[in-house]
Parts: C-alpha cells; sequence; structure tokens
C-alpha cells in the first residue's frame, strides 16, 4: 500500500516538518499526525508481527481499539512497549521500533514455521501445564518465551514524575464528540461546573470525519473555552466507573513530546466526583471474520474515512470496501473523491438506497456480495447468487456495523440490552447517576447525537440544580434514518479467519473452545485470550461472541458480552502511583528528639512508619560492639533512650476506672493517684492483644500507653468500646502520643542522675517507690515523672511537651555526665528486656494467650473484661499449649536463632515450638532467648534442640525461666 | 469509593474511613456464657442487600458511625452517630 498524502484537508500542519524513526528508518510527518498517520503517509504497509502465528500485520484502525499496529516507543528509561501507534501523537525525534519480529519485520523465521502455530493452539496455557514439568522448563517455556510476546519493557528506572489530581464536579462528560459538545455546552452554561474529558490531543470525535462539520465544532470549543465553570481536558483517558459516580482517568500531560519540561508530570491520574455523568464515548467499528481479514492491507471503514479526513491521507491506491451497513457508503465515497481508482464497494445486502448515488461517483457497487478472502493485492467477492470474482486492491475497508462503547456505562452498574435493528447491544436503564447520550447510545448521525447529548446536558444541570440552560445555539442538521444493518459476523471458507487480531485468536478457535466444554461466554474468553489483549475486545469482542453463539445454537443475546472491567485502555502503573513513591509512599513519623539522634551518630532504623535510633556507633567500633557497651553502660552506671514512639492514650471521666478494668485483665481501679500499673489487654477472642502501663494521674484521670507498634490498633479499639458498647460510661479519651515526647533513664545510676536534673519531686526510694507518677521540672520545664522499667534495672522515665523536649534530654545529659551517661537504641533496649524475660512484639505476635506468656494470674477472678469468656475456651486454657520459656546454649559459645524450632530428640519430626528472641547476653556472657515451648514450665532445666532447618543448623539448648537477669526484680525496686 | 455523609463532618471519601463490620451484633451481657460470646466474635451473616455496619470515621471525627449498605448496589441509606437508632 504505497499511501500518500494530499495537498490539503484534515487537521495536519504541512507547514512544518516532523522526522521521526521506524525501525531505523528516518521518516517524515506532521503536527497533527499520529505514529500510524505519519507511517501510512510515508507508504509502510507491515508495521508487526502477529502475537502466535507471527503474520504480518498492518494499521488497521484510528484509535485505542488498534490491535496490530503496536510499537516499542521511545528508547532507554523511557522505553514504552506495546503502545498502539494509532495513539501516539507525532512529535520530533520520535523513534518507535516495530515488535515481535526475528530477524527482521519483512523476513521472520518462525512464520515459517507451521508446526509452531499448530503447537499454541487455542488453550495452550492449559494444555502444555500438562506435560512433564521438566519438559516445560527446558523446551517449551523457552520456546514459547522466545517466540511469542508482544513488546520488552525497560528494567531501568522511570525518570519522569506523576501526580494525582482528584476532582469534584456537577457534570462530568466523557467524550467530546457531537453529544458530548452539546451536553457540555448547555450544562455549563446552565452553571453547572462542567469537566469535559477527551482521551484525543484533538476535540471533536466524528466531527473530525466531516469537513462540513468543522465550523460548528470550532464554535461549540470557542463558546466551551469561554464558560469560566467548563474545564476541557485533553488527552485524557476515563479508563473506570466506580461506586458513588467516582471515575478514573489518566491525563497524557507530556507524551506528545520528547520528554516532560522541567518540573512538568509525564502522566497524571485523575479521579472524578460527578454529580451526573454524560458518556458520549461514541462506538467502536467491528470487524468481520473471513480469510485473511488480518493481512495488512485490511482496514475498518471507519478508519479509512478517518484517515482521508482528518489527516489528509488516501490509504491506499485501490480499495475495496466490504460492508454490512450504510457508514461505510461514506468510506467509499471519500476514497473515491480523495483520488482512488476504481473503488469497489461490496454490499451484502442485496438493496441500498445510497448505491445509486455513489455509482454516479464512479463507485462500483455490487449489491448481495460477500469478501470471503484477501490475498497478495486481491480480494475474492463472492455474490450470493453464486459467482466468484477477484477484484485488485490493495486496500480492504470492513464495516461489520458498530458498537456503542458501552464499557464505562456497563462498569457503573446498567445492564446492557440487545438491540435488534443495531445488532449489537446498548447501555439499559442507569443504575447510577449517568446517562449514555449518542452513538454510545446507539443513536446514529451527528444532528441526532448533538440533540441527544443536549437532552442530557440539560438533565445533568437540572439533577445539580441549574435550571434554564441557554438553548441559543445552533446544531448540526438531522441525518435522517438510515437503512437497517444486516449482521453478517464470518464469511466461512477455509483458513485463518481472526476474531481477535492481538491475541491471534480465529473464529475456529472459538469453535473448537465450545467443542472442549468453554461455552460460557467467559470460559471461552479465558481458554481462547479472545479480548483480553490490550484493545479489550474493541474490534472483535461481539465478534467472537457472535461465533460462540451459533455454535451452541444459542443467540447472541443470550451468549451475552464478559464483564466489562477498568481499565478500558491500558494505563501506566507509574500514572496510577501518581506522586505516593520511594520516600513518598508513605510519611516518615520522627521524634521530636531525630535531630539529636542524627548529629550523635545514631544508626536509625525504621519501625513501622517511625524512624528510631537502632545504637549509637562511636569511631572505631564495629557490628555489635556498639549494642553492647550501651547495653553494659545502662546495667554498670546509666543509659538514656529517646522512647517517645510509645502510643500515648489520656483517658479522663467519672467512670475511667472502669473502663480501663474492662479493658485490661488485671484490676487497675484500685491504682492511687501517683501510682501506675503494668497492664495486659486481650482481644475480644481471648488472644493476648497489647500491653502497656496505667498511670493514675488523678482520680477521674489515666494515662495509659501501648507498644509503639499497636498505637493506632488500641487507640481504635479503646473508642470502639466506648462509642459502641459501654457509651453509658462516662470517659473520654484521645491520643496525646505526638504531643508527649518520652525519655527513659534507666540503670543504678539513674536515680543520682535525675535527682541532679529534676526539680520539685522527692525521688528518693521512700516517696517515690517503683511504679510511682509524679510530677516536677528539669529546666524549669515541667515534666511527669514515672518509674518503671523495661531494662530491669532501676529506672525513669520522663514525659515532656514534644517542643521541650530537647532541653529535657540535654539537661539530663548533663545531670549524668558524672556517671558517664551513655545513650542507647533500640537493640540494646532488646537486648535488656531479653535478659529480664519482658515480652514484645515477637511474643505478642496474635497467636498467644495470657496463660501462655505467665500472665494468666495477673487476670481479675471477678468483673467483666475484654477477652475473658472466650480466653477460657478449652484449646486456649490447655496447659500443653506452648508457654514462655527462657533459653541458653548447652556450649557457651554457640549462637541462637530465632525462629528455630524446638525438638525433643534429633531428627524429630514435631516441632514443640519456636524461639522468639534472642540476644547476646552481657550479664551471662552467653547467647540467651525467649521461646514459646509446649509444657513449657514443666520443661524448666530439661535440655532440648533448636533447629534451623534454613539455615542446617542444629543447637542444643536448655530450658529455663524467662527471667535470665534479676528473677527477683530486686534492681528495679532498690 | 464510596461517599460516605458522615453525621459529624459531611461527604466524606470512603478512604477516611476503616471497615468493622455487622453493628446489629451486641456485645453478650458478662455472664451470658461461651456460646453468646463465640457468637458475638465469629457468627455473621451475610445478607444480599441492606446491612448496617460499623464505620470508623479515623481520619476525621473519630466516631464510630452506624451506615446501612446494600451488599449488593453499594447504596448507602442512612449515616447514624454510635448511639443514634438506624431506624
Amino acid at each position: 500500500m504505497s499511501a500518500h498524502r494530499r495537498l490539503q484537508g484534515g487537521h495536519i500542519d504541512r507547514c512544518k516538518r516532523l522526522t521521526f524513526h521506524f525501525d531505523g528508518r528516518r521518516l517524515f510527518g506532521h503536527p497533527g499526525d499520529t505514529l500510524a498517520s505519519a507511517l501510512l503517509a510515508s507508504g509502510i504497509r507491515v508495521v508487526g508481527r502477529s502475537f502466535k502465528y507471527h503474520r504480518p500485520r498492518g494499521i488497521m484502525t484510528a484509535g485505542p481499539d488498534e490491535p496490530s499496529a503496536l510499537v516499542e516507543l521511545r528508547v532507554g528509561s523511557r522505553t514504552e512497549p506495546n503502545t498502539k501507534m494509532t495513539e501516539v501523537e507525532l512529535y520530533e525525534g520520535l523513534q518507535a521500533r516495530s515488535q515481535n519480529r526475528w530477524p527482521s519485520l519483512k523476513f521472520d523465521l518462525m512464520a515459517v514455521s507451521g508446526l509452531f502455530g499448530n503447537m499454541i493452539s487455542c488453550g495452550f496455557y492449559y494444555k502444555t501445564f500438562m506435560w512433564p514439568a521438566s519438559f516445560w522448563e527446558r523446551f517449551y517455556e523457552p520456546l514459547i518465551r522466545h517466540a511469542a510476546g508482544l513488546g520488552r519493557a525497560t528494567c531501568l528506572p522511570d525518570p519522569d514524575h506523576y501526580e494525582a489530581v482528584h476532582a469534584h464536579c456537577d457534570v462530568l462528560i466523557v467524550g467530546s464528540g457531537p453529544a458530548g459538545l452539546a451536553a457540555a455546552r448547555v450544562a455549563g452554561e446552565a452553571g453547572a461546573r462542567v469537566i469535559l474529558c477527551e482521551r484525543d490531543f484533538l476535540p471533536g470525535g466524528g466531527l473530525l470525519l466531516d469537513p462540513a462539520q468543522e465550523i460548528w465544532r470550532k464554535e461549540m470549543i470557542t463558546a466551551l473555552e469561554r464558560i469560566p465553570d467548563v474545564q476541557i481536558l485533553l488527552r485524557t483517558n476515563v479508563f473506570g466507573y466506580y461506586d458513588h459516580n467516582l471515575l478514573g482517568g489518566v491525563e497524557q500531560v507530556s507524551d506528545h513530546v520528547p520528554e516532560p519540561r522541567p518540573h512538568a508530570v509525564r502522566q497524571r491520574y485523575r479521579t472524578f466526583r460527578a454529580r451526573h455523568v454524560v458518556l458520549a464515548t461514541g462506538a467502536s467499528e467491528r470487524l468481520i471474520a473471513f480469510r485473511g481479514n488480518d493481512r495488512p492491507g485490511v482496514m475498518m471503514a471507519g478508519a479509512a474515512l478517518t484517515y482521508v479526513h482528518r489527516f489528509g491521507i488516501a490509504p491506499g491506491k485501490r480499495a475495496v470496501v466490504f460492508t454490512n451497513n450504510d457508514s461505510a457508503y461514506a468510506t467509499a465515497f471519500a476514497l473515491a473523491a480523495a483520488g482512488l481508482d476504481g473503488v469497489v464497494l461490496a454490499d451484502v445486502r442485496r438493496e441500498s438506497r445510497l448505491a445509486a448515488k455513489l455509482r454516479a461517483h464512479d463507485v462500483d457497487v455490487r449489491l448481495g456480495v460477500e469478501v470471503n478472502g484477501f490475498g497478495t493485492d486481491a480480494v475474492t467477492l463472492e455474490a450470493q447468487s453464486g459467482g466468484r470474482n477477484t477484484v485488485r486492491a490493495d486496500l480492504l475497508c470492513v464495516s461489520g456495523g458498530w458498537n456503542p462503547n458501552v464499557d464505562l456505562a456497563s462498569q457503573s452498574g446498567a445492564k446492557l440490552t440487545w438491540d435488534a435493528a443495531l445488532a449489537t447491544f446498548i447501555p439499559g436503564a442507569p443504575a447510577q447517576a449517568e446517562r449514555s447520550v449518542g452513538a454510545a447510545h446507539g443513536i446514529s448521525g451527528i444532528g441526532e447525537a448533538a440533540r441527544d447529548g443536549l437532552a442530557a446536558g440539560l438533565v445533568a444541570a437540572k439533577i445539580s440544580g441549574f435550571g434554564g440552560g441557554c438553548l441559543d445555539f445552533p446544531l448540526p442538521a438531522l441525518d435522517g434514518s438510515c437503512a437497517s444493518i444486516e449482521p453478517l459476523w464470518e464469511v466461512k471458507t477455509s483458513g485463518k479467519a481472526f476474531v481477535d487480531l492481538q491475541h491471534d485468536v480465529t473464529a475456529n478457535d472459538i469453535r473448537q473452545a465450545h467443542r472442549e466444554g468453554f461455552s460460557h461466554i467467559e470460559h471461552a474468553k479465558r481458554y481462547t485470550t479472545h479480548s483480553m489483549a490490550t484493545d479489550q475486545g474493541k474490534l472483535g469482542g461481539l465478534l467472537g461472541a457472535a461465533i460462540l453463539a451459533e455454535a451452541r445454537g444459542e443467540t447472541l443475546e443470550k451468549v451475552g458480552l464478559p464483564t466489562f472491567r477498568p481499565y478500558t485502555k491500558p494505563a501506566a502503573i507509574g500514572a496510577l502511583a501518581g506522586g505516593a513513591t520511594g520516600k513518598r509512599f508513605q510519611p516518615v513519623r520522627r521524634t521530636a528528639l531525630h535531630a539529636w539522634h542524627l548529629h550523635n551518630g545514631a544508626v536509625m532504623k525504621p519501625t513501622g512508619p517511625w524512624l528510631r535510633p537502632f545504637y549509637y556507633s562511636a569511631a572505631a567500633e564495629t557490628g555489635w560492639a556498639a549494642v553492647l557497651r550501651e547495653a553494659r553502660g545502662v546495667r554498670q552506671s546509666v543509659g538514656i533512650c529517646d522512647v517517645s514512639t510509645l502510643g500515648k492514650i489520656d483517658l479522663q471521666g467519672p467512670d475511667a476506672a472502669t473502663f480501663l478494668d474492662r479493658l485490661y485483665i488485671n484490676s487497675l481501679s484500685p491504682v492511687a493517684v501517683g501510682k501506675c500499673r503494668y497492664g495486659l489487654m486481650l482481644r475480644e477472642d481471648g488472644i493476648a492483644f497489647d500491653d502497656g502501663t496505667i498511670s493514675r494521674l488523678d482520680r477521674d484521670h489515666f494515662l495509659v500507653t501501648t507498644t509503639t507498634a499497636n498505637a493506632e490498633a488500641v487507640l481504635e479499639h479503646m473508642e470502639f468500646y466506648a462509642q459502641t458498647v459501654w457509651p453509658e460510661l462516662d470517659v473520654s479519651l484521645c491520643s496525646v502520643t505526638d504531643q508527649w515526647a518520652q525519655i527513659a533513664v534507666a540503670g543504678p545510676r539513674s536515680g543520682m542522675t535525675l535527682a541532679n536534673a529534676v526539680e520539685g519531686l522527692d525521688l528518693s526510694n521512700a516517696a517515690f517507690g517503683f511504679m510511682s507518677v509524679g510530677e516536677g521540672r528539669v529546666a524549669a520545664i515541667p515534666v511527669r515523672v514515672f518509674r518503671i522499667s523495661f531494662s530491669g534495672e532501676l529506672a525513669y522515665e520522663i514525659a515532656v511537651p514534644s517542643r521541650h523536649a530537647l532541653t529535657v534530654w540535654q539537661t539530663i545529659l548533663t545531670a549524668g555526665q558524672e556517671f558517664g551517661i551513655v545513650p542507647y537504641g533500640l537493640e540494646a533496649m532488646d537486648l535488656m528486656r531479653i535478659e529480664k524475660g519482658h515480652v514484645a512484639g515477637s511474643e505478642l505476635n496474635g497467636q498467644t494467650t495470657a496463660a501462655d506468656l505467665g500472665m494468666d494470674r495477673m487476670m481479675k477472678s471477678t468483673g467483666d473484661f475484654i477477652g475473658r469468656v472466650l480466653s477460657a475456651r478449652p484449646a486456649l486454657a490447655d496447659p500443653s499449649r506452648p508457654r514462655l520459656v527462657g533459653i541458653r546454649p548447652i556450649e557457651s559459645g554457640m549462637p541462637l536463632r530465632c525462629g528455630a524450632h524446638l525438638m525433643s530428640k534429633l531428627g524429630s519430626g514435631t516441632s514443640l515450638g519456636w524461639i522468639t528472641s534472642v540476644t547476646q547476653s552481657i550479664v551471662l556472657g552467653h547467647w540467651i532467648g525467649l521461646a514459646m515451648l509446649e509444657n513449657g514450665v514443666a520443661m524448666n532445666g530439661n535440655t532440648v534442640y533448636a533447629v534451623s532447618h534454613l539455615h542446617d543448623e542444629t543447637i542444643e539448648v536448655v530450658v529455663s525461666s524467662p527471667n535470665h537477669v534479676d528473677p527477683e526484680n530486686v534492681r528495679g525496686r532498690s | 469509593m464510596l461517599l460516605i455523609h458522615c453525621p459529624y463532618c459531611g461527604a466524606r471519601a470512603q478512604d477516611e474511613f476503616h471497615y468493622r463490620g455487622d453493628a446489629n451484633v451486641e456485645r453478650p451481657a458478662p455472664h451470658a456464657g461461651q456460646k453468646a460470646f463465640y457468637d458475638f466474635v465469629y457468627a455473621r451473616d451475610n445478607p444480599r442487600g441492606w446491612h448496617v455496619e460499623w464505620w470508623h470515621h479515623y481520619a476525621g471525627c473519630r466516631r464510630w458511625v452506624k451506615i446501612e449498605r446494600n451488599t449488593v448496589t453499594h447504596e448507602i441509606r442512612t449515616v447514624k452517630g454510635p448511639t443514634q437508632d438506624t431506624r
């Protein structure tokens, strides 16, 4: 097909020339071109090879329904495979490569092998898995991967930026054809906030194919641009229709330039929440199945019309137009007018009122005639009355009728209904506030569509509270009624007749699927992969369903179409992520002391959303040395640690104590003012949920802490019970996690350190014993002091309003200087709590009960609390359940591993439990651990094996109490 | 995505809320026994149609609200505060 650019006409800027490269060839086009139109104008006929059979393929369409003309666009990190060249706006320097050919587009070795095509017949995904697995890995998969498939994605990081915009509007209009423009104008002039989305880079839809409508199109767009509350978004495909009138789309902001301008985004993910939606999405032309309907030179009739009128191209030299409806007559007329010789129009219908008019323009109209094959520059025509002849042609335009683009309407919940006159499905009654208009609703004719859009725009504006729209603008003339379509799905002959070109699915594949039992439309779709490609069955979806219907001996109406799901067109994952990538994926939480940690050598570690000091690295320290130094510093003298990430909840009210009694397994109402208590809470199913300390600041005022990990979950849990289960309790609660920084000061000299720093509070053991809470001042700043200990040492926690955290921290550091105070991180804290036998996240893992953790004696014997009843279920109360124990290796130099299973004898297949936490004890000088072990208490003193199959390790360990250090808790109290 | 009309904050997008589930189940009296608590924690109807359920406006007023939602169409009929009747 040596097409050529005509001297005038179309939406092409012939004054400027753009250079681009296709498969290394330097070619030219103009602004206004797509890659497809520029290639056609350059006379390129074959643009790719097909997925399975490696058949040569050309450009079939002029839009998102394109199945064949896919390219790898751009180079390097911006390489974009499987891009439809019919949707690529041409720019200077564009580079594209054809796909799926080896070694070259012209000579493809894979196409030679007919055997290969038979091997990957329909259902091959399923059938090949039946073969021996070793065959699959060694032979079939590499072969199929090499031969089949589409373009290659780049492995380089995406250099571009994306963003998300969420918009609200009164009326969202999808599509800017005659119906969309009329709807937008009437709703906009009524005063509604209107957003009009057009996937194309030129607004107008079908108006672009009729030069006579150009004046009206321009007038409408000018008028819309003048209305302040009408926003027109070009290059914006609406891909999904979700609940409560939320729609999603992608705006291709910078895809039509070589690379985005500095600081500009490549694409913008958009959501729209609309009061009312007008779907003016147009219609897609459908293919007819016949031998050779995939060959280069076959083009949809509407696409050929587009290339003539919009792009000013004669897409061939000699053309045959094959149709079953009136619409293709315009194509035949346009081709003849464009100067093609001997245009033949083959209409399967025996009558046509348009025939005479067309014959007057030198078109050879043949009625009652089908195309039964397309070979090398030759179309075989067969008359229904008998008789066959061959016509020389390099362009075969096909129209099997039009399918309204119902994707979005169907996604919105509207049922599709069968329209016999159009032989297709149209949207039925709306399920949400939407209406399909124009061609999307099965209406033909530009004037007819504009009136339909206008009516819908009026209704949409009125529903949004804007009545009395201005109707004072002209509308295009009505087309008048057209003759009805004669449904034709397939011209049966031998040879391959395709229903899905992108996945190489033939009419016979559909019949085979039916024979093999995949007769439901959804099964046939998945078995053959029909309409699963990037064109989403726009070209051949209904055609495949029609062939299935015939095979089943049922009507197409009964067979139906597979479910329409987002996305109507492929969307880049990068666009959907918007700006939420890398550091912006999730906000990072930093404590008030973050900057100090960084300036003092802290190695920070993410724990959930928080960044916390892992340890503070001194010069020349390597590996674990810093952790051991910090822990030793605490045990021997004094250390300071930022524990601000603990969840903190403030509870107030006369019933606060009662509320806490019901939340925790232990009694909290007896706690005196100025005292605190450790508490454990269960879930309602009886499993341990979280632990922390409860401090009574006043009679009706408590402060509770939660673990860092569960801070949000515990707050939500408390709010649920306070608001919905026990609304009669007078209690208010609020998170104060961010408002208070908290500083742990631990070690035998912590009391002496704080005595130097805290004013207004007697810290003596007699006045401020273990588990006391009080208020004092540090550097004149009011603080709360808690005498609680996680390390097991004499220890305090100081709570200070966040903005004063640094002052208080530094004052304590100065006060502890004479004792060699050492800042310690998360790891030293973990080391010491394991030595002490305190539980943390590895033990409170959502599987353990209070009894498993050795805390069943804390449970109050009377009174209600969450989880009390179900924790008594037999399986949870079973004494042989794994219980918390301590372990240490028999051979004292051996390290332990978290996650190792405990077994009673070597080679046993039965696990008795697992190791939850391990560390190198500085007090004992060897590794220690905590573990969950069946009959744990009774096993004390016994030897078991810790087996890590992952590391192929087995270590003998002795079971002990979990309290490796100071089991009598002398240090904390002294 | 649903649009939820919070009685305290107005119309807000679904991602400001956490879903909890059936708001018709009531926590049994403390001595109602294991079966009653078992049903409270685990046994749920799975209705096709209208369903009253708890949602937490965690990114807003932090109220638990009772939403009457149609499980087939996602239509929301009423949104009430934690102690308001849904009827």
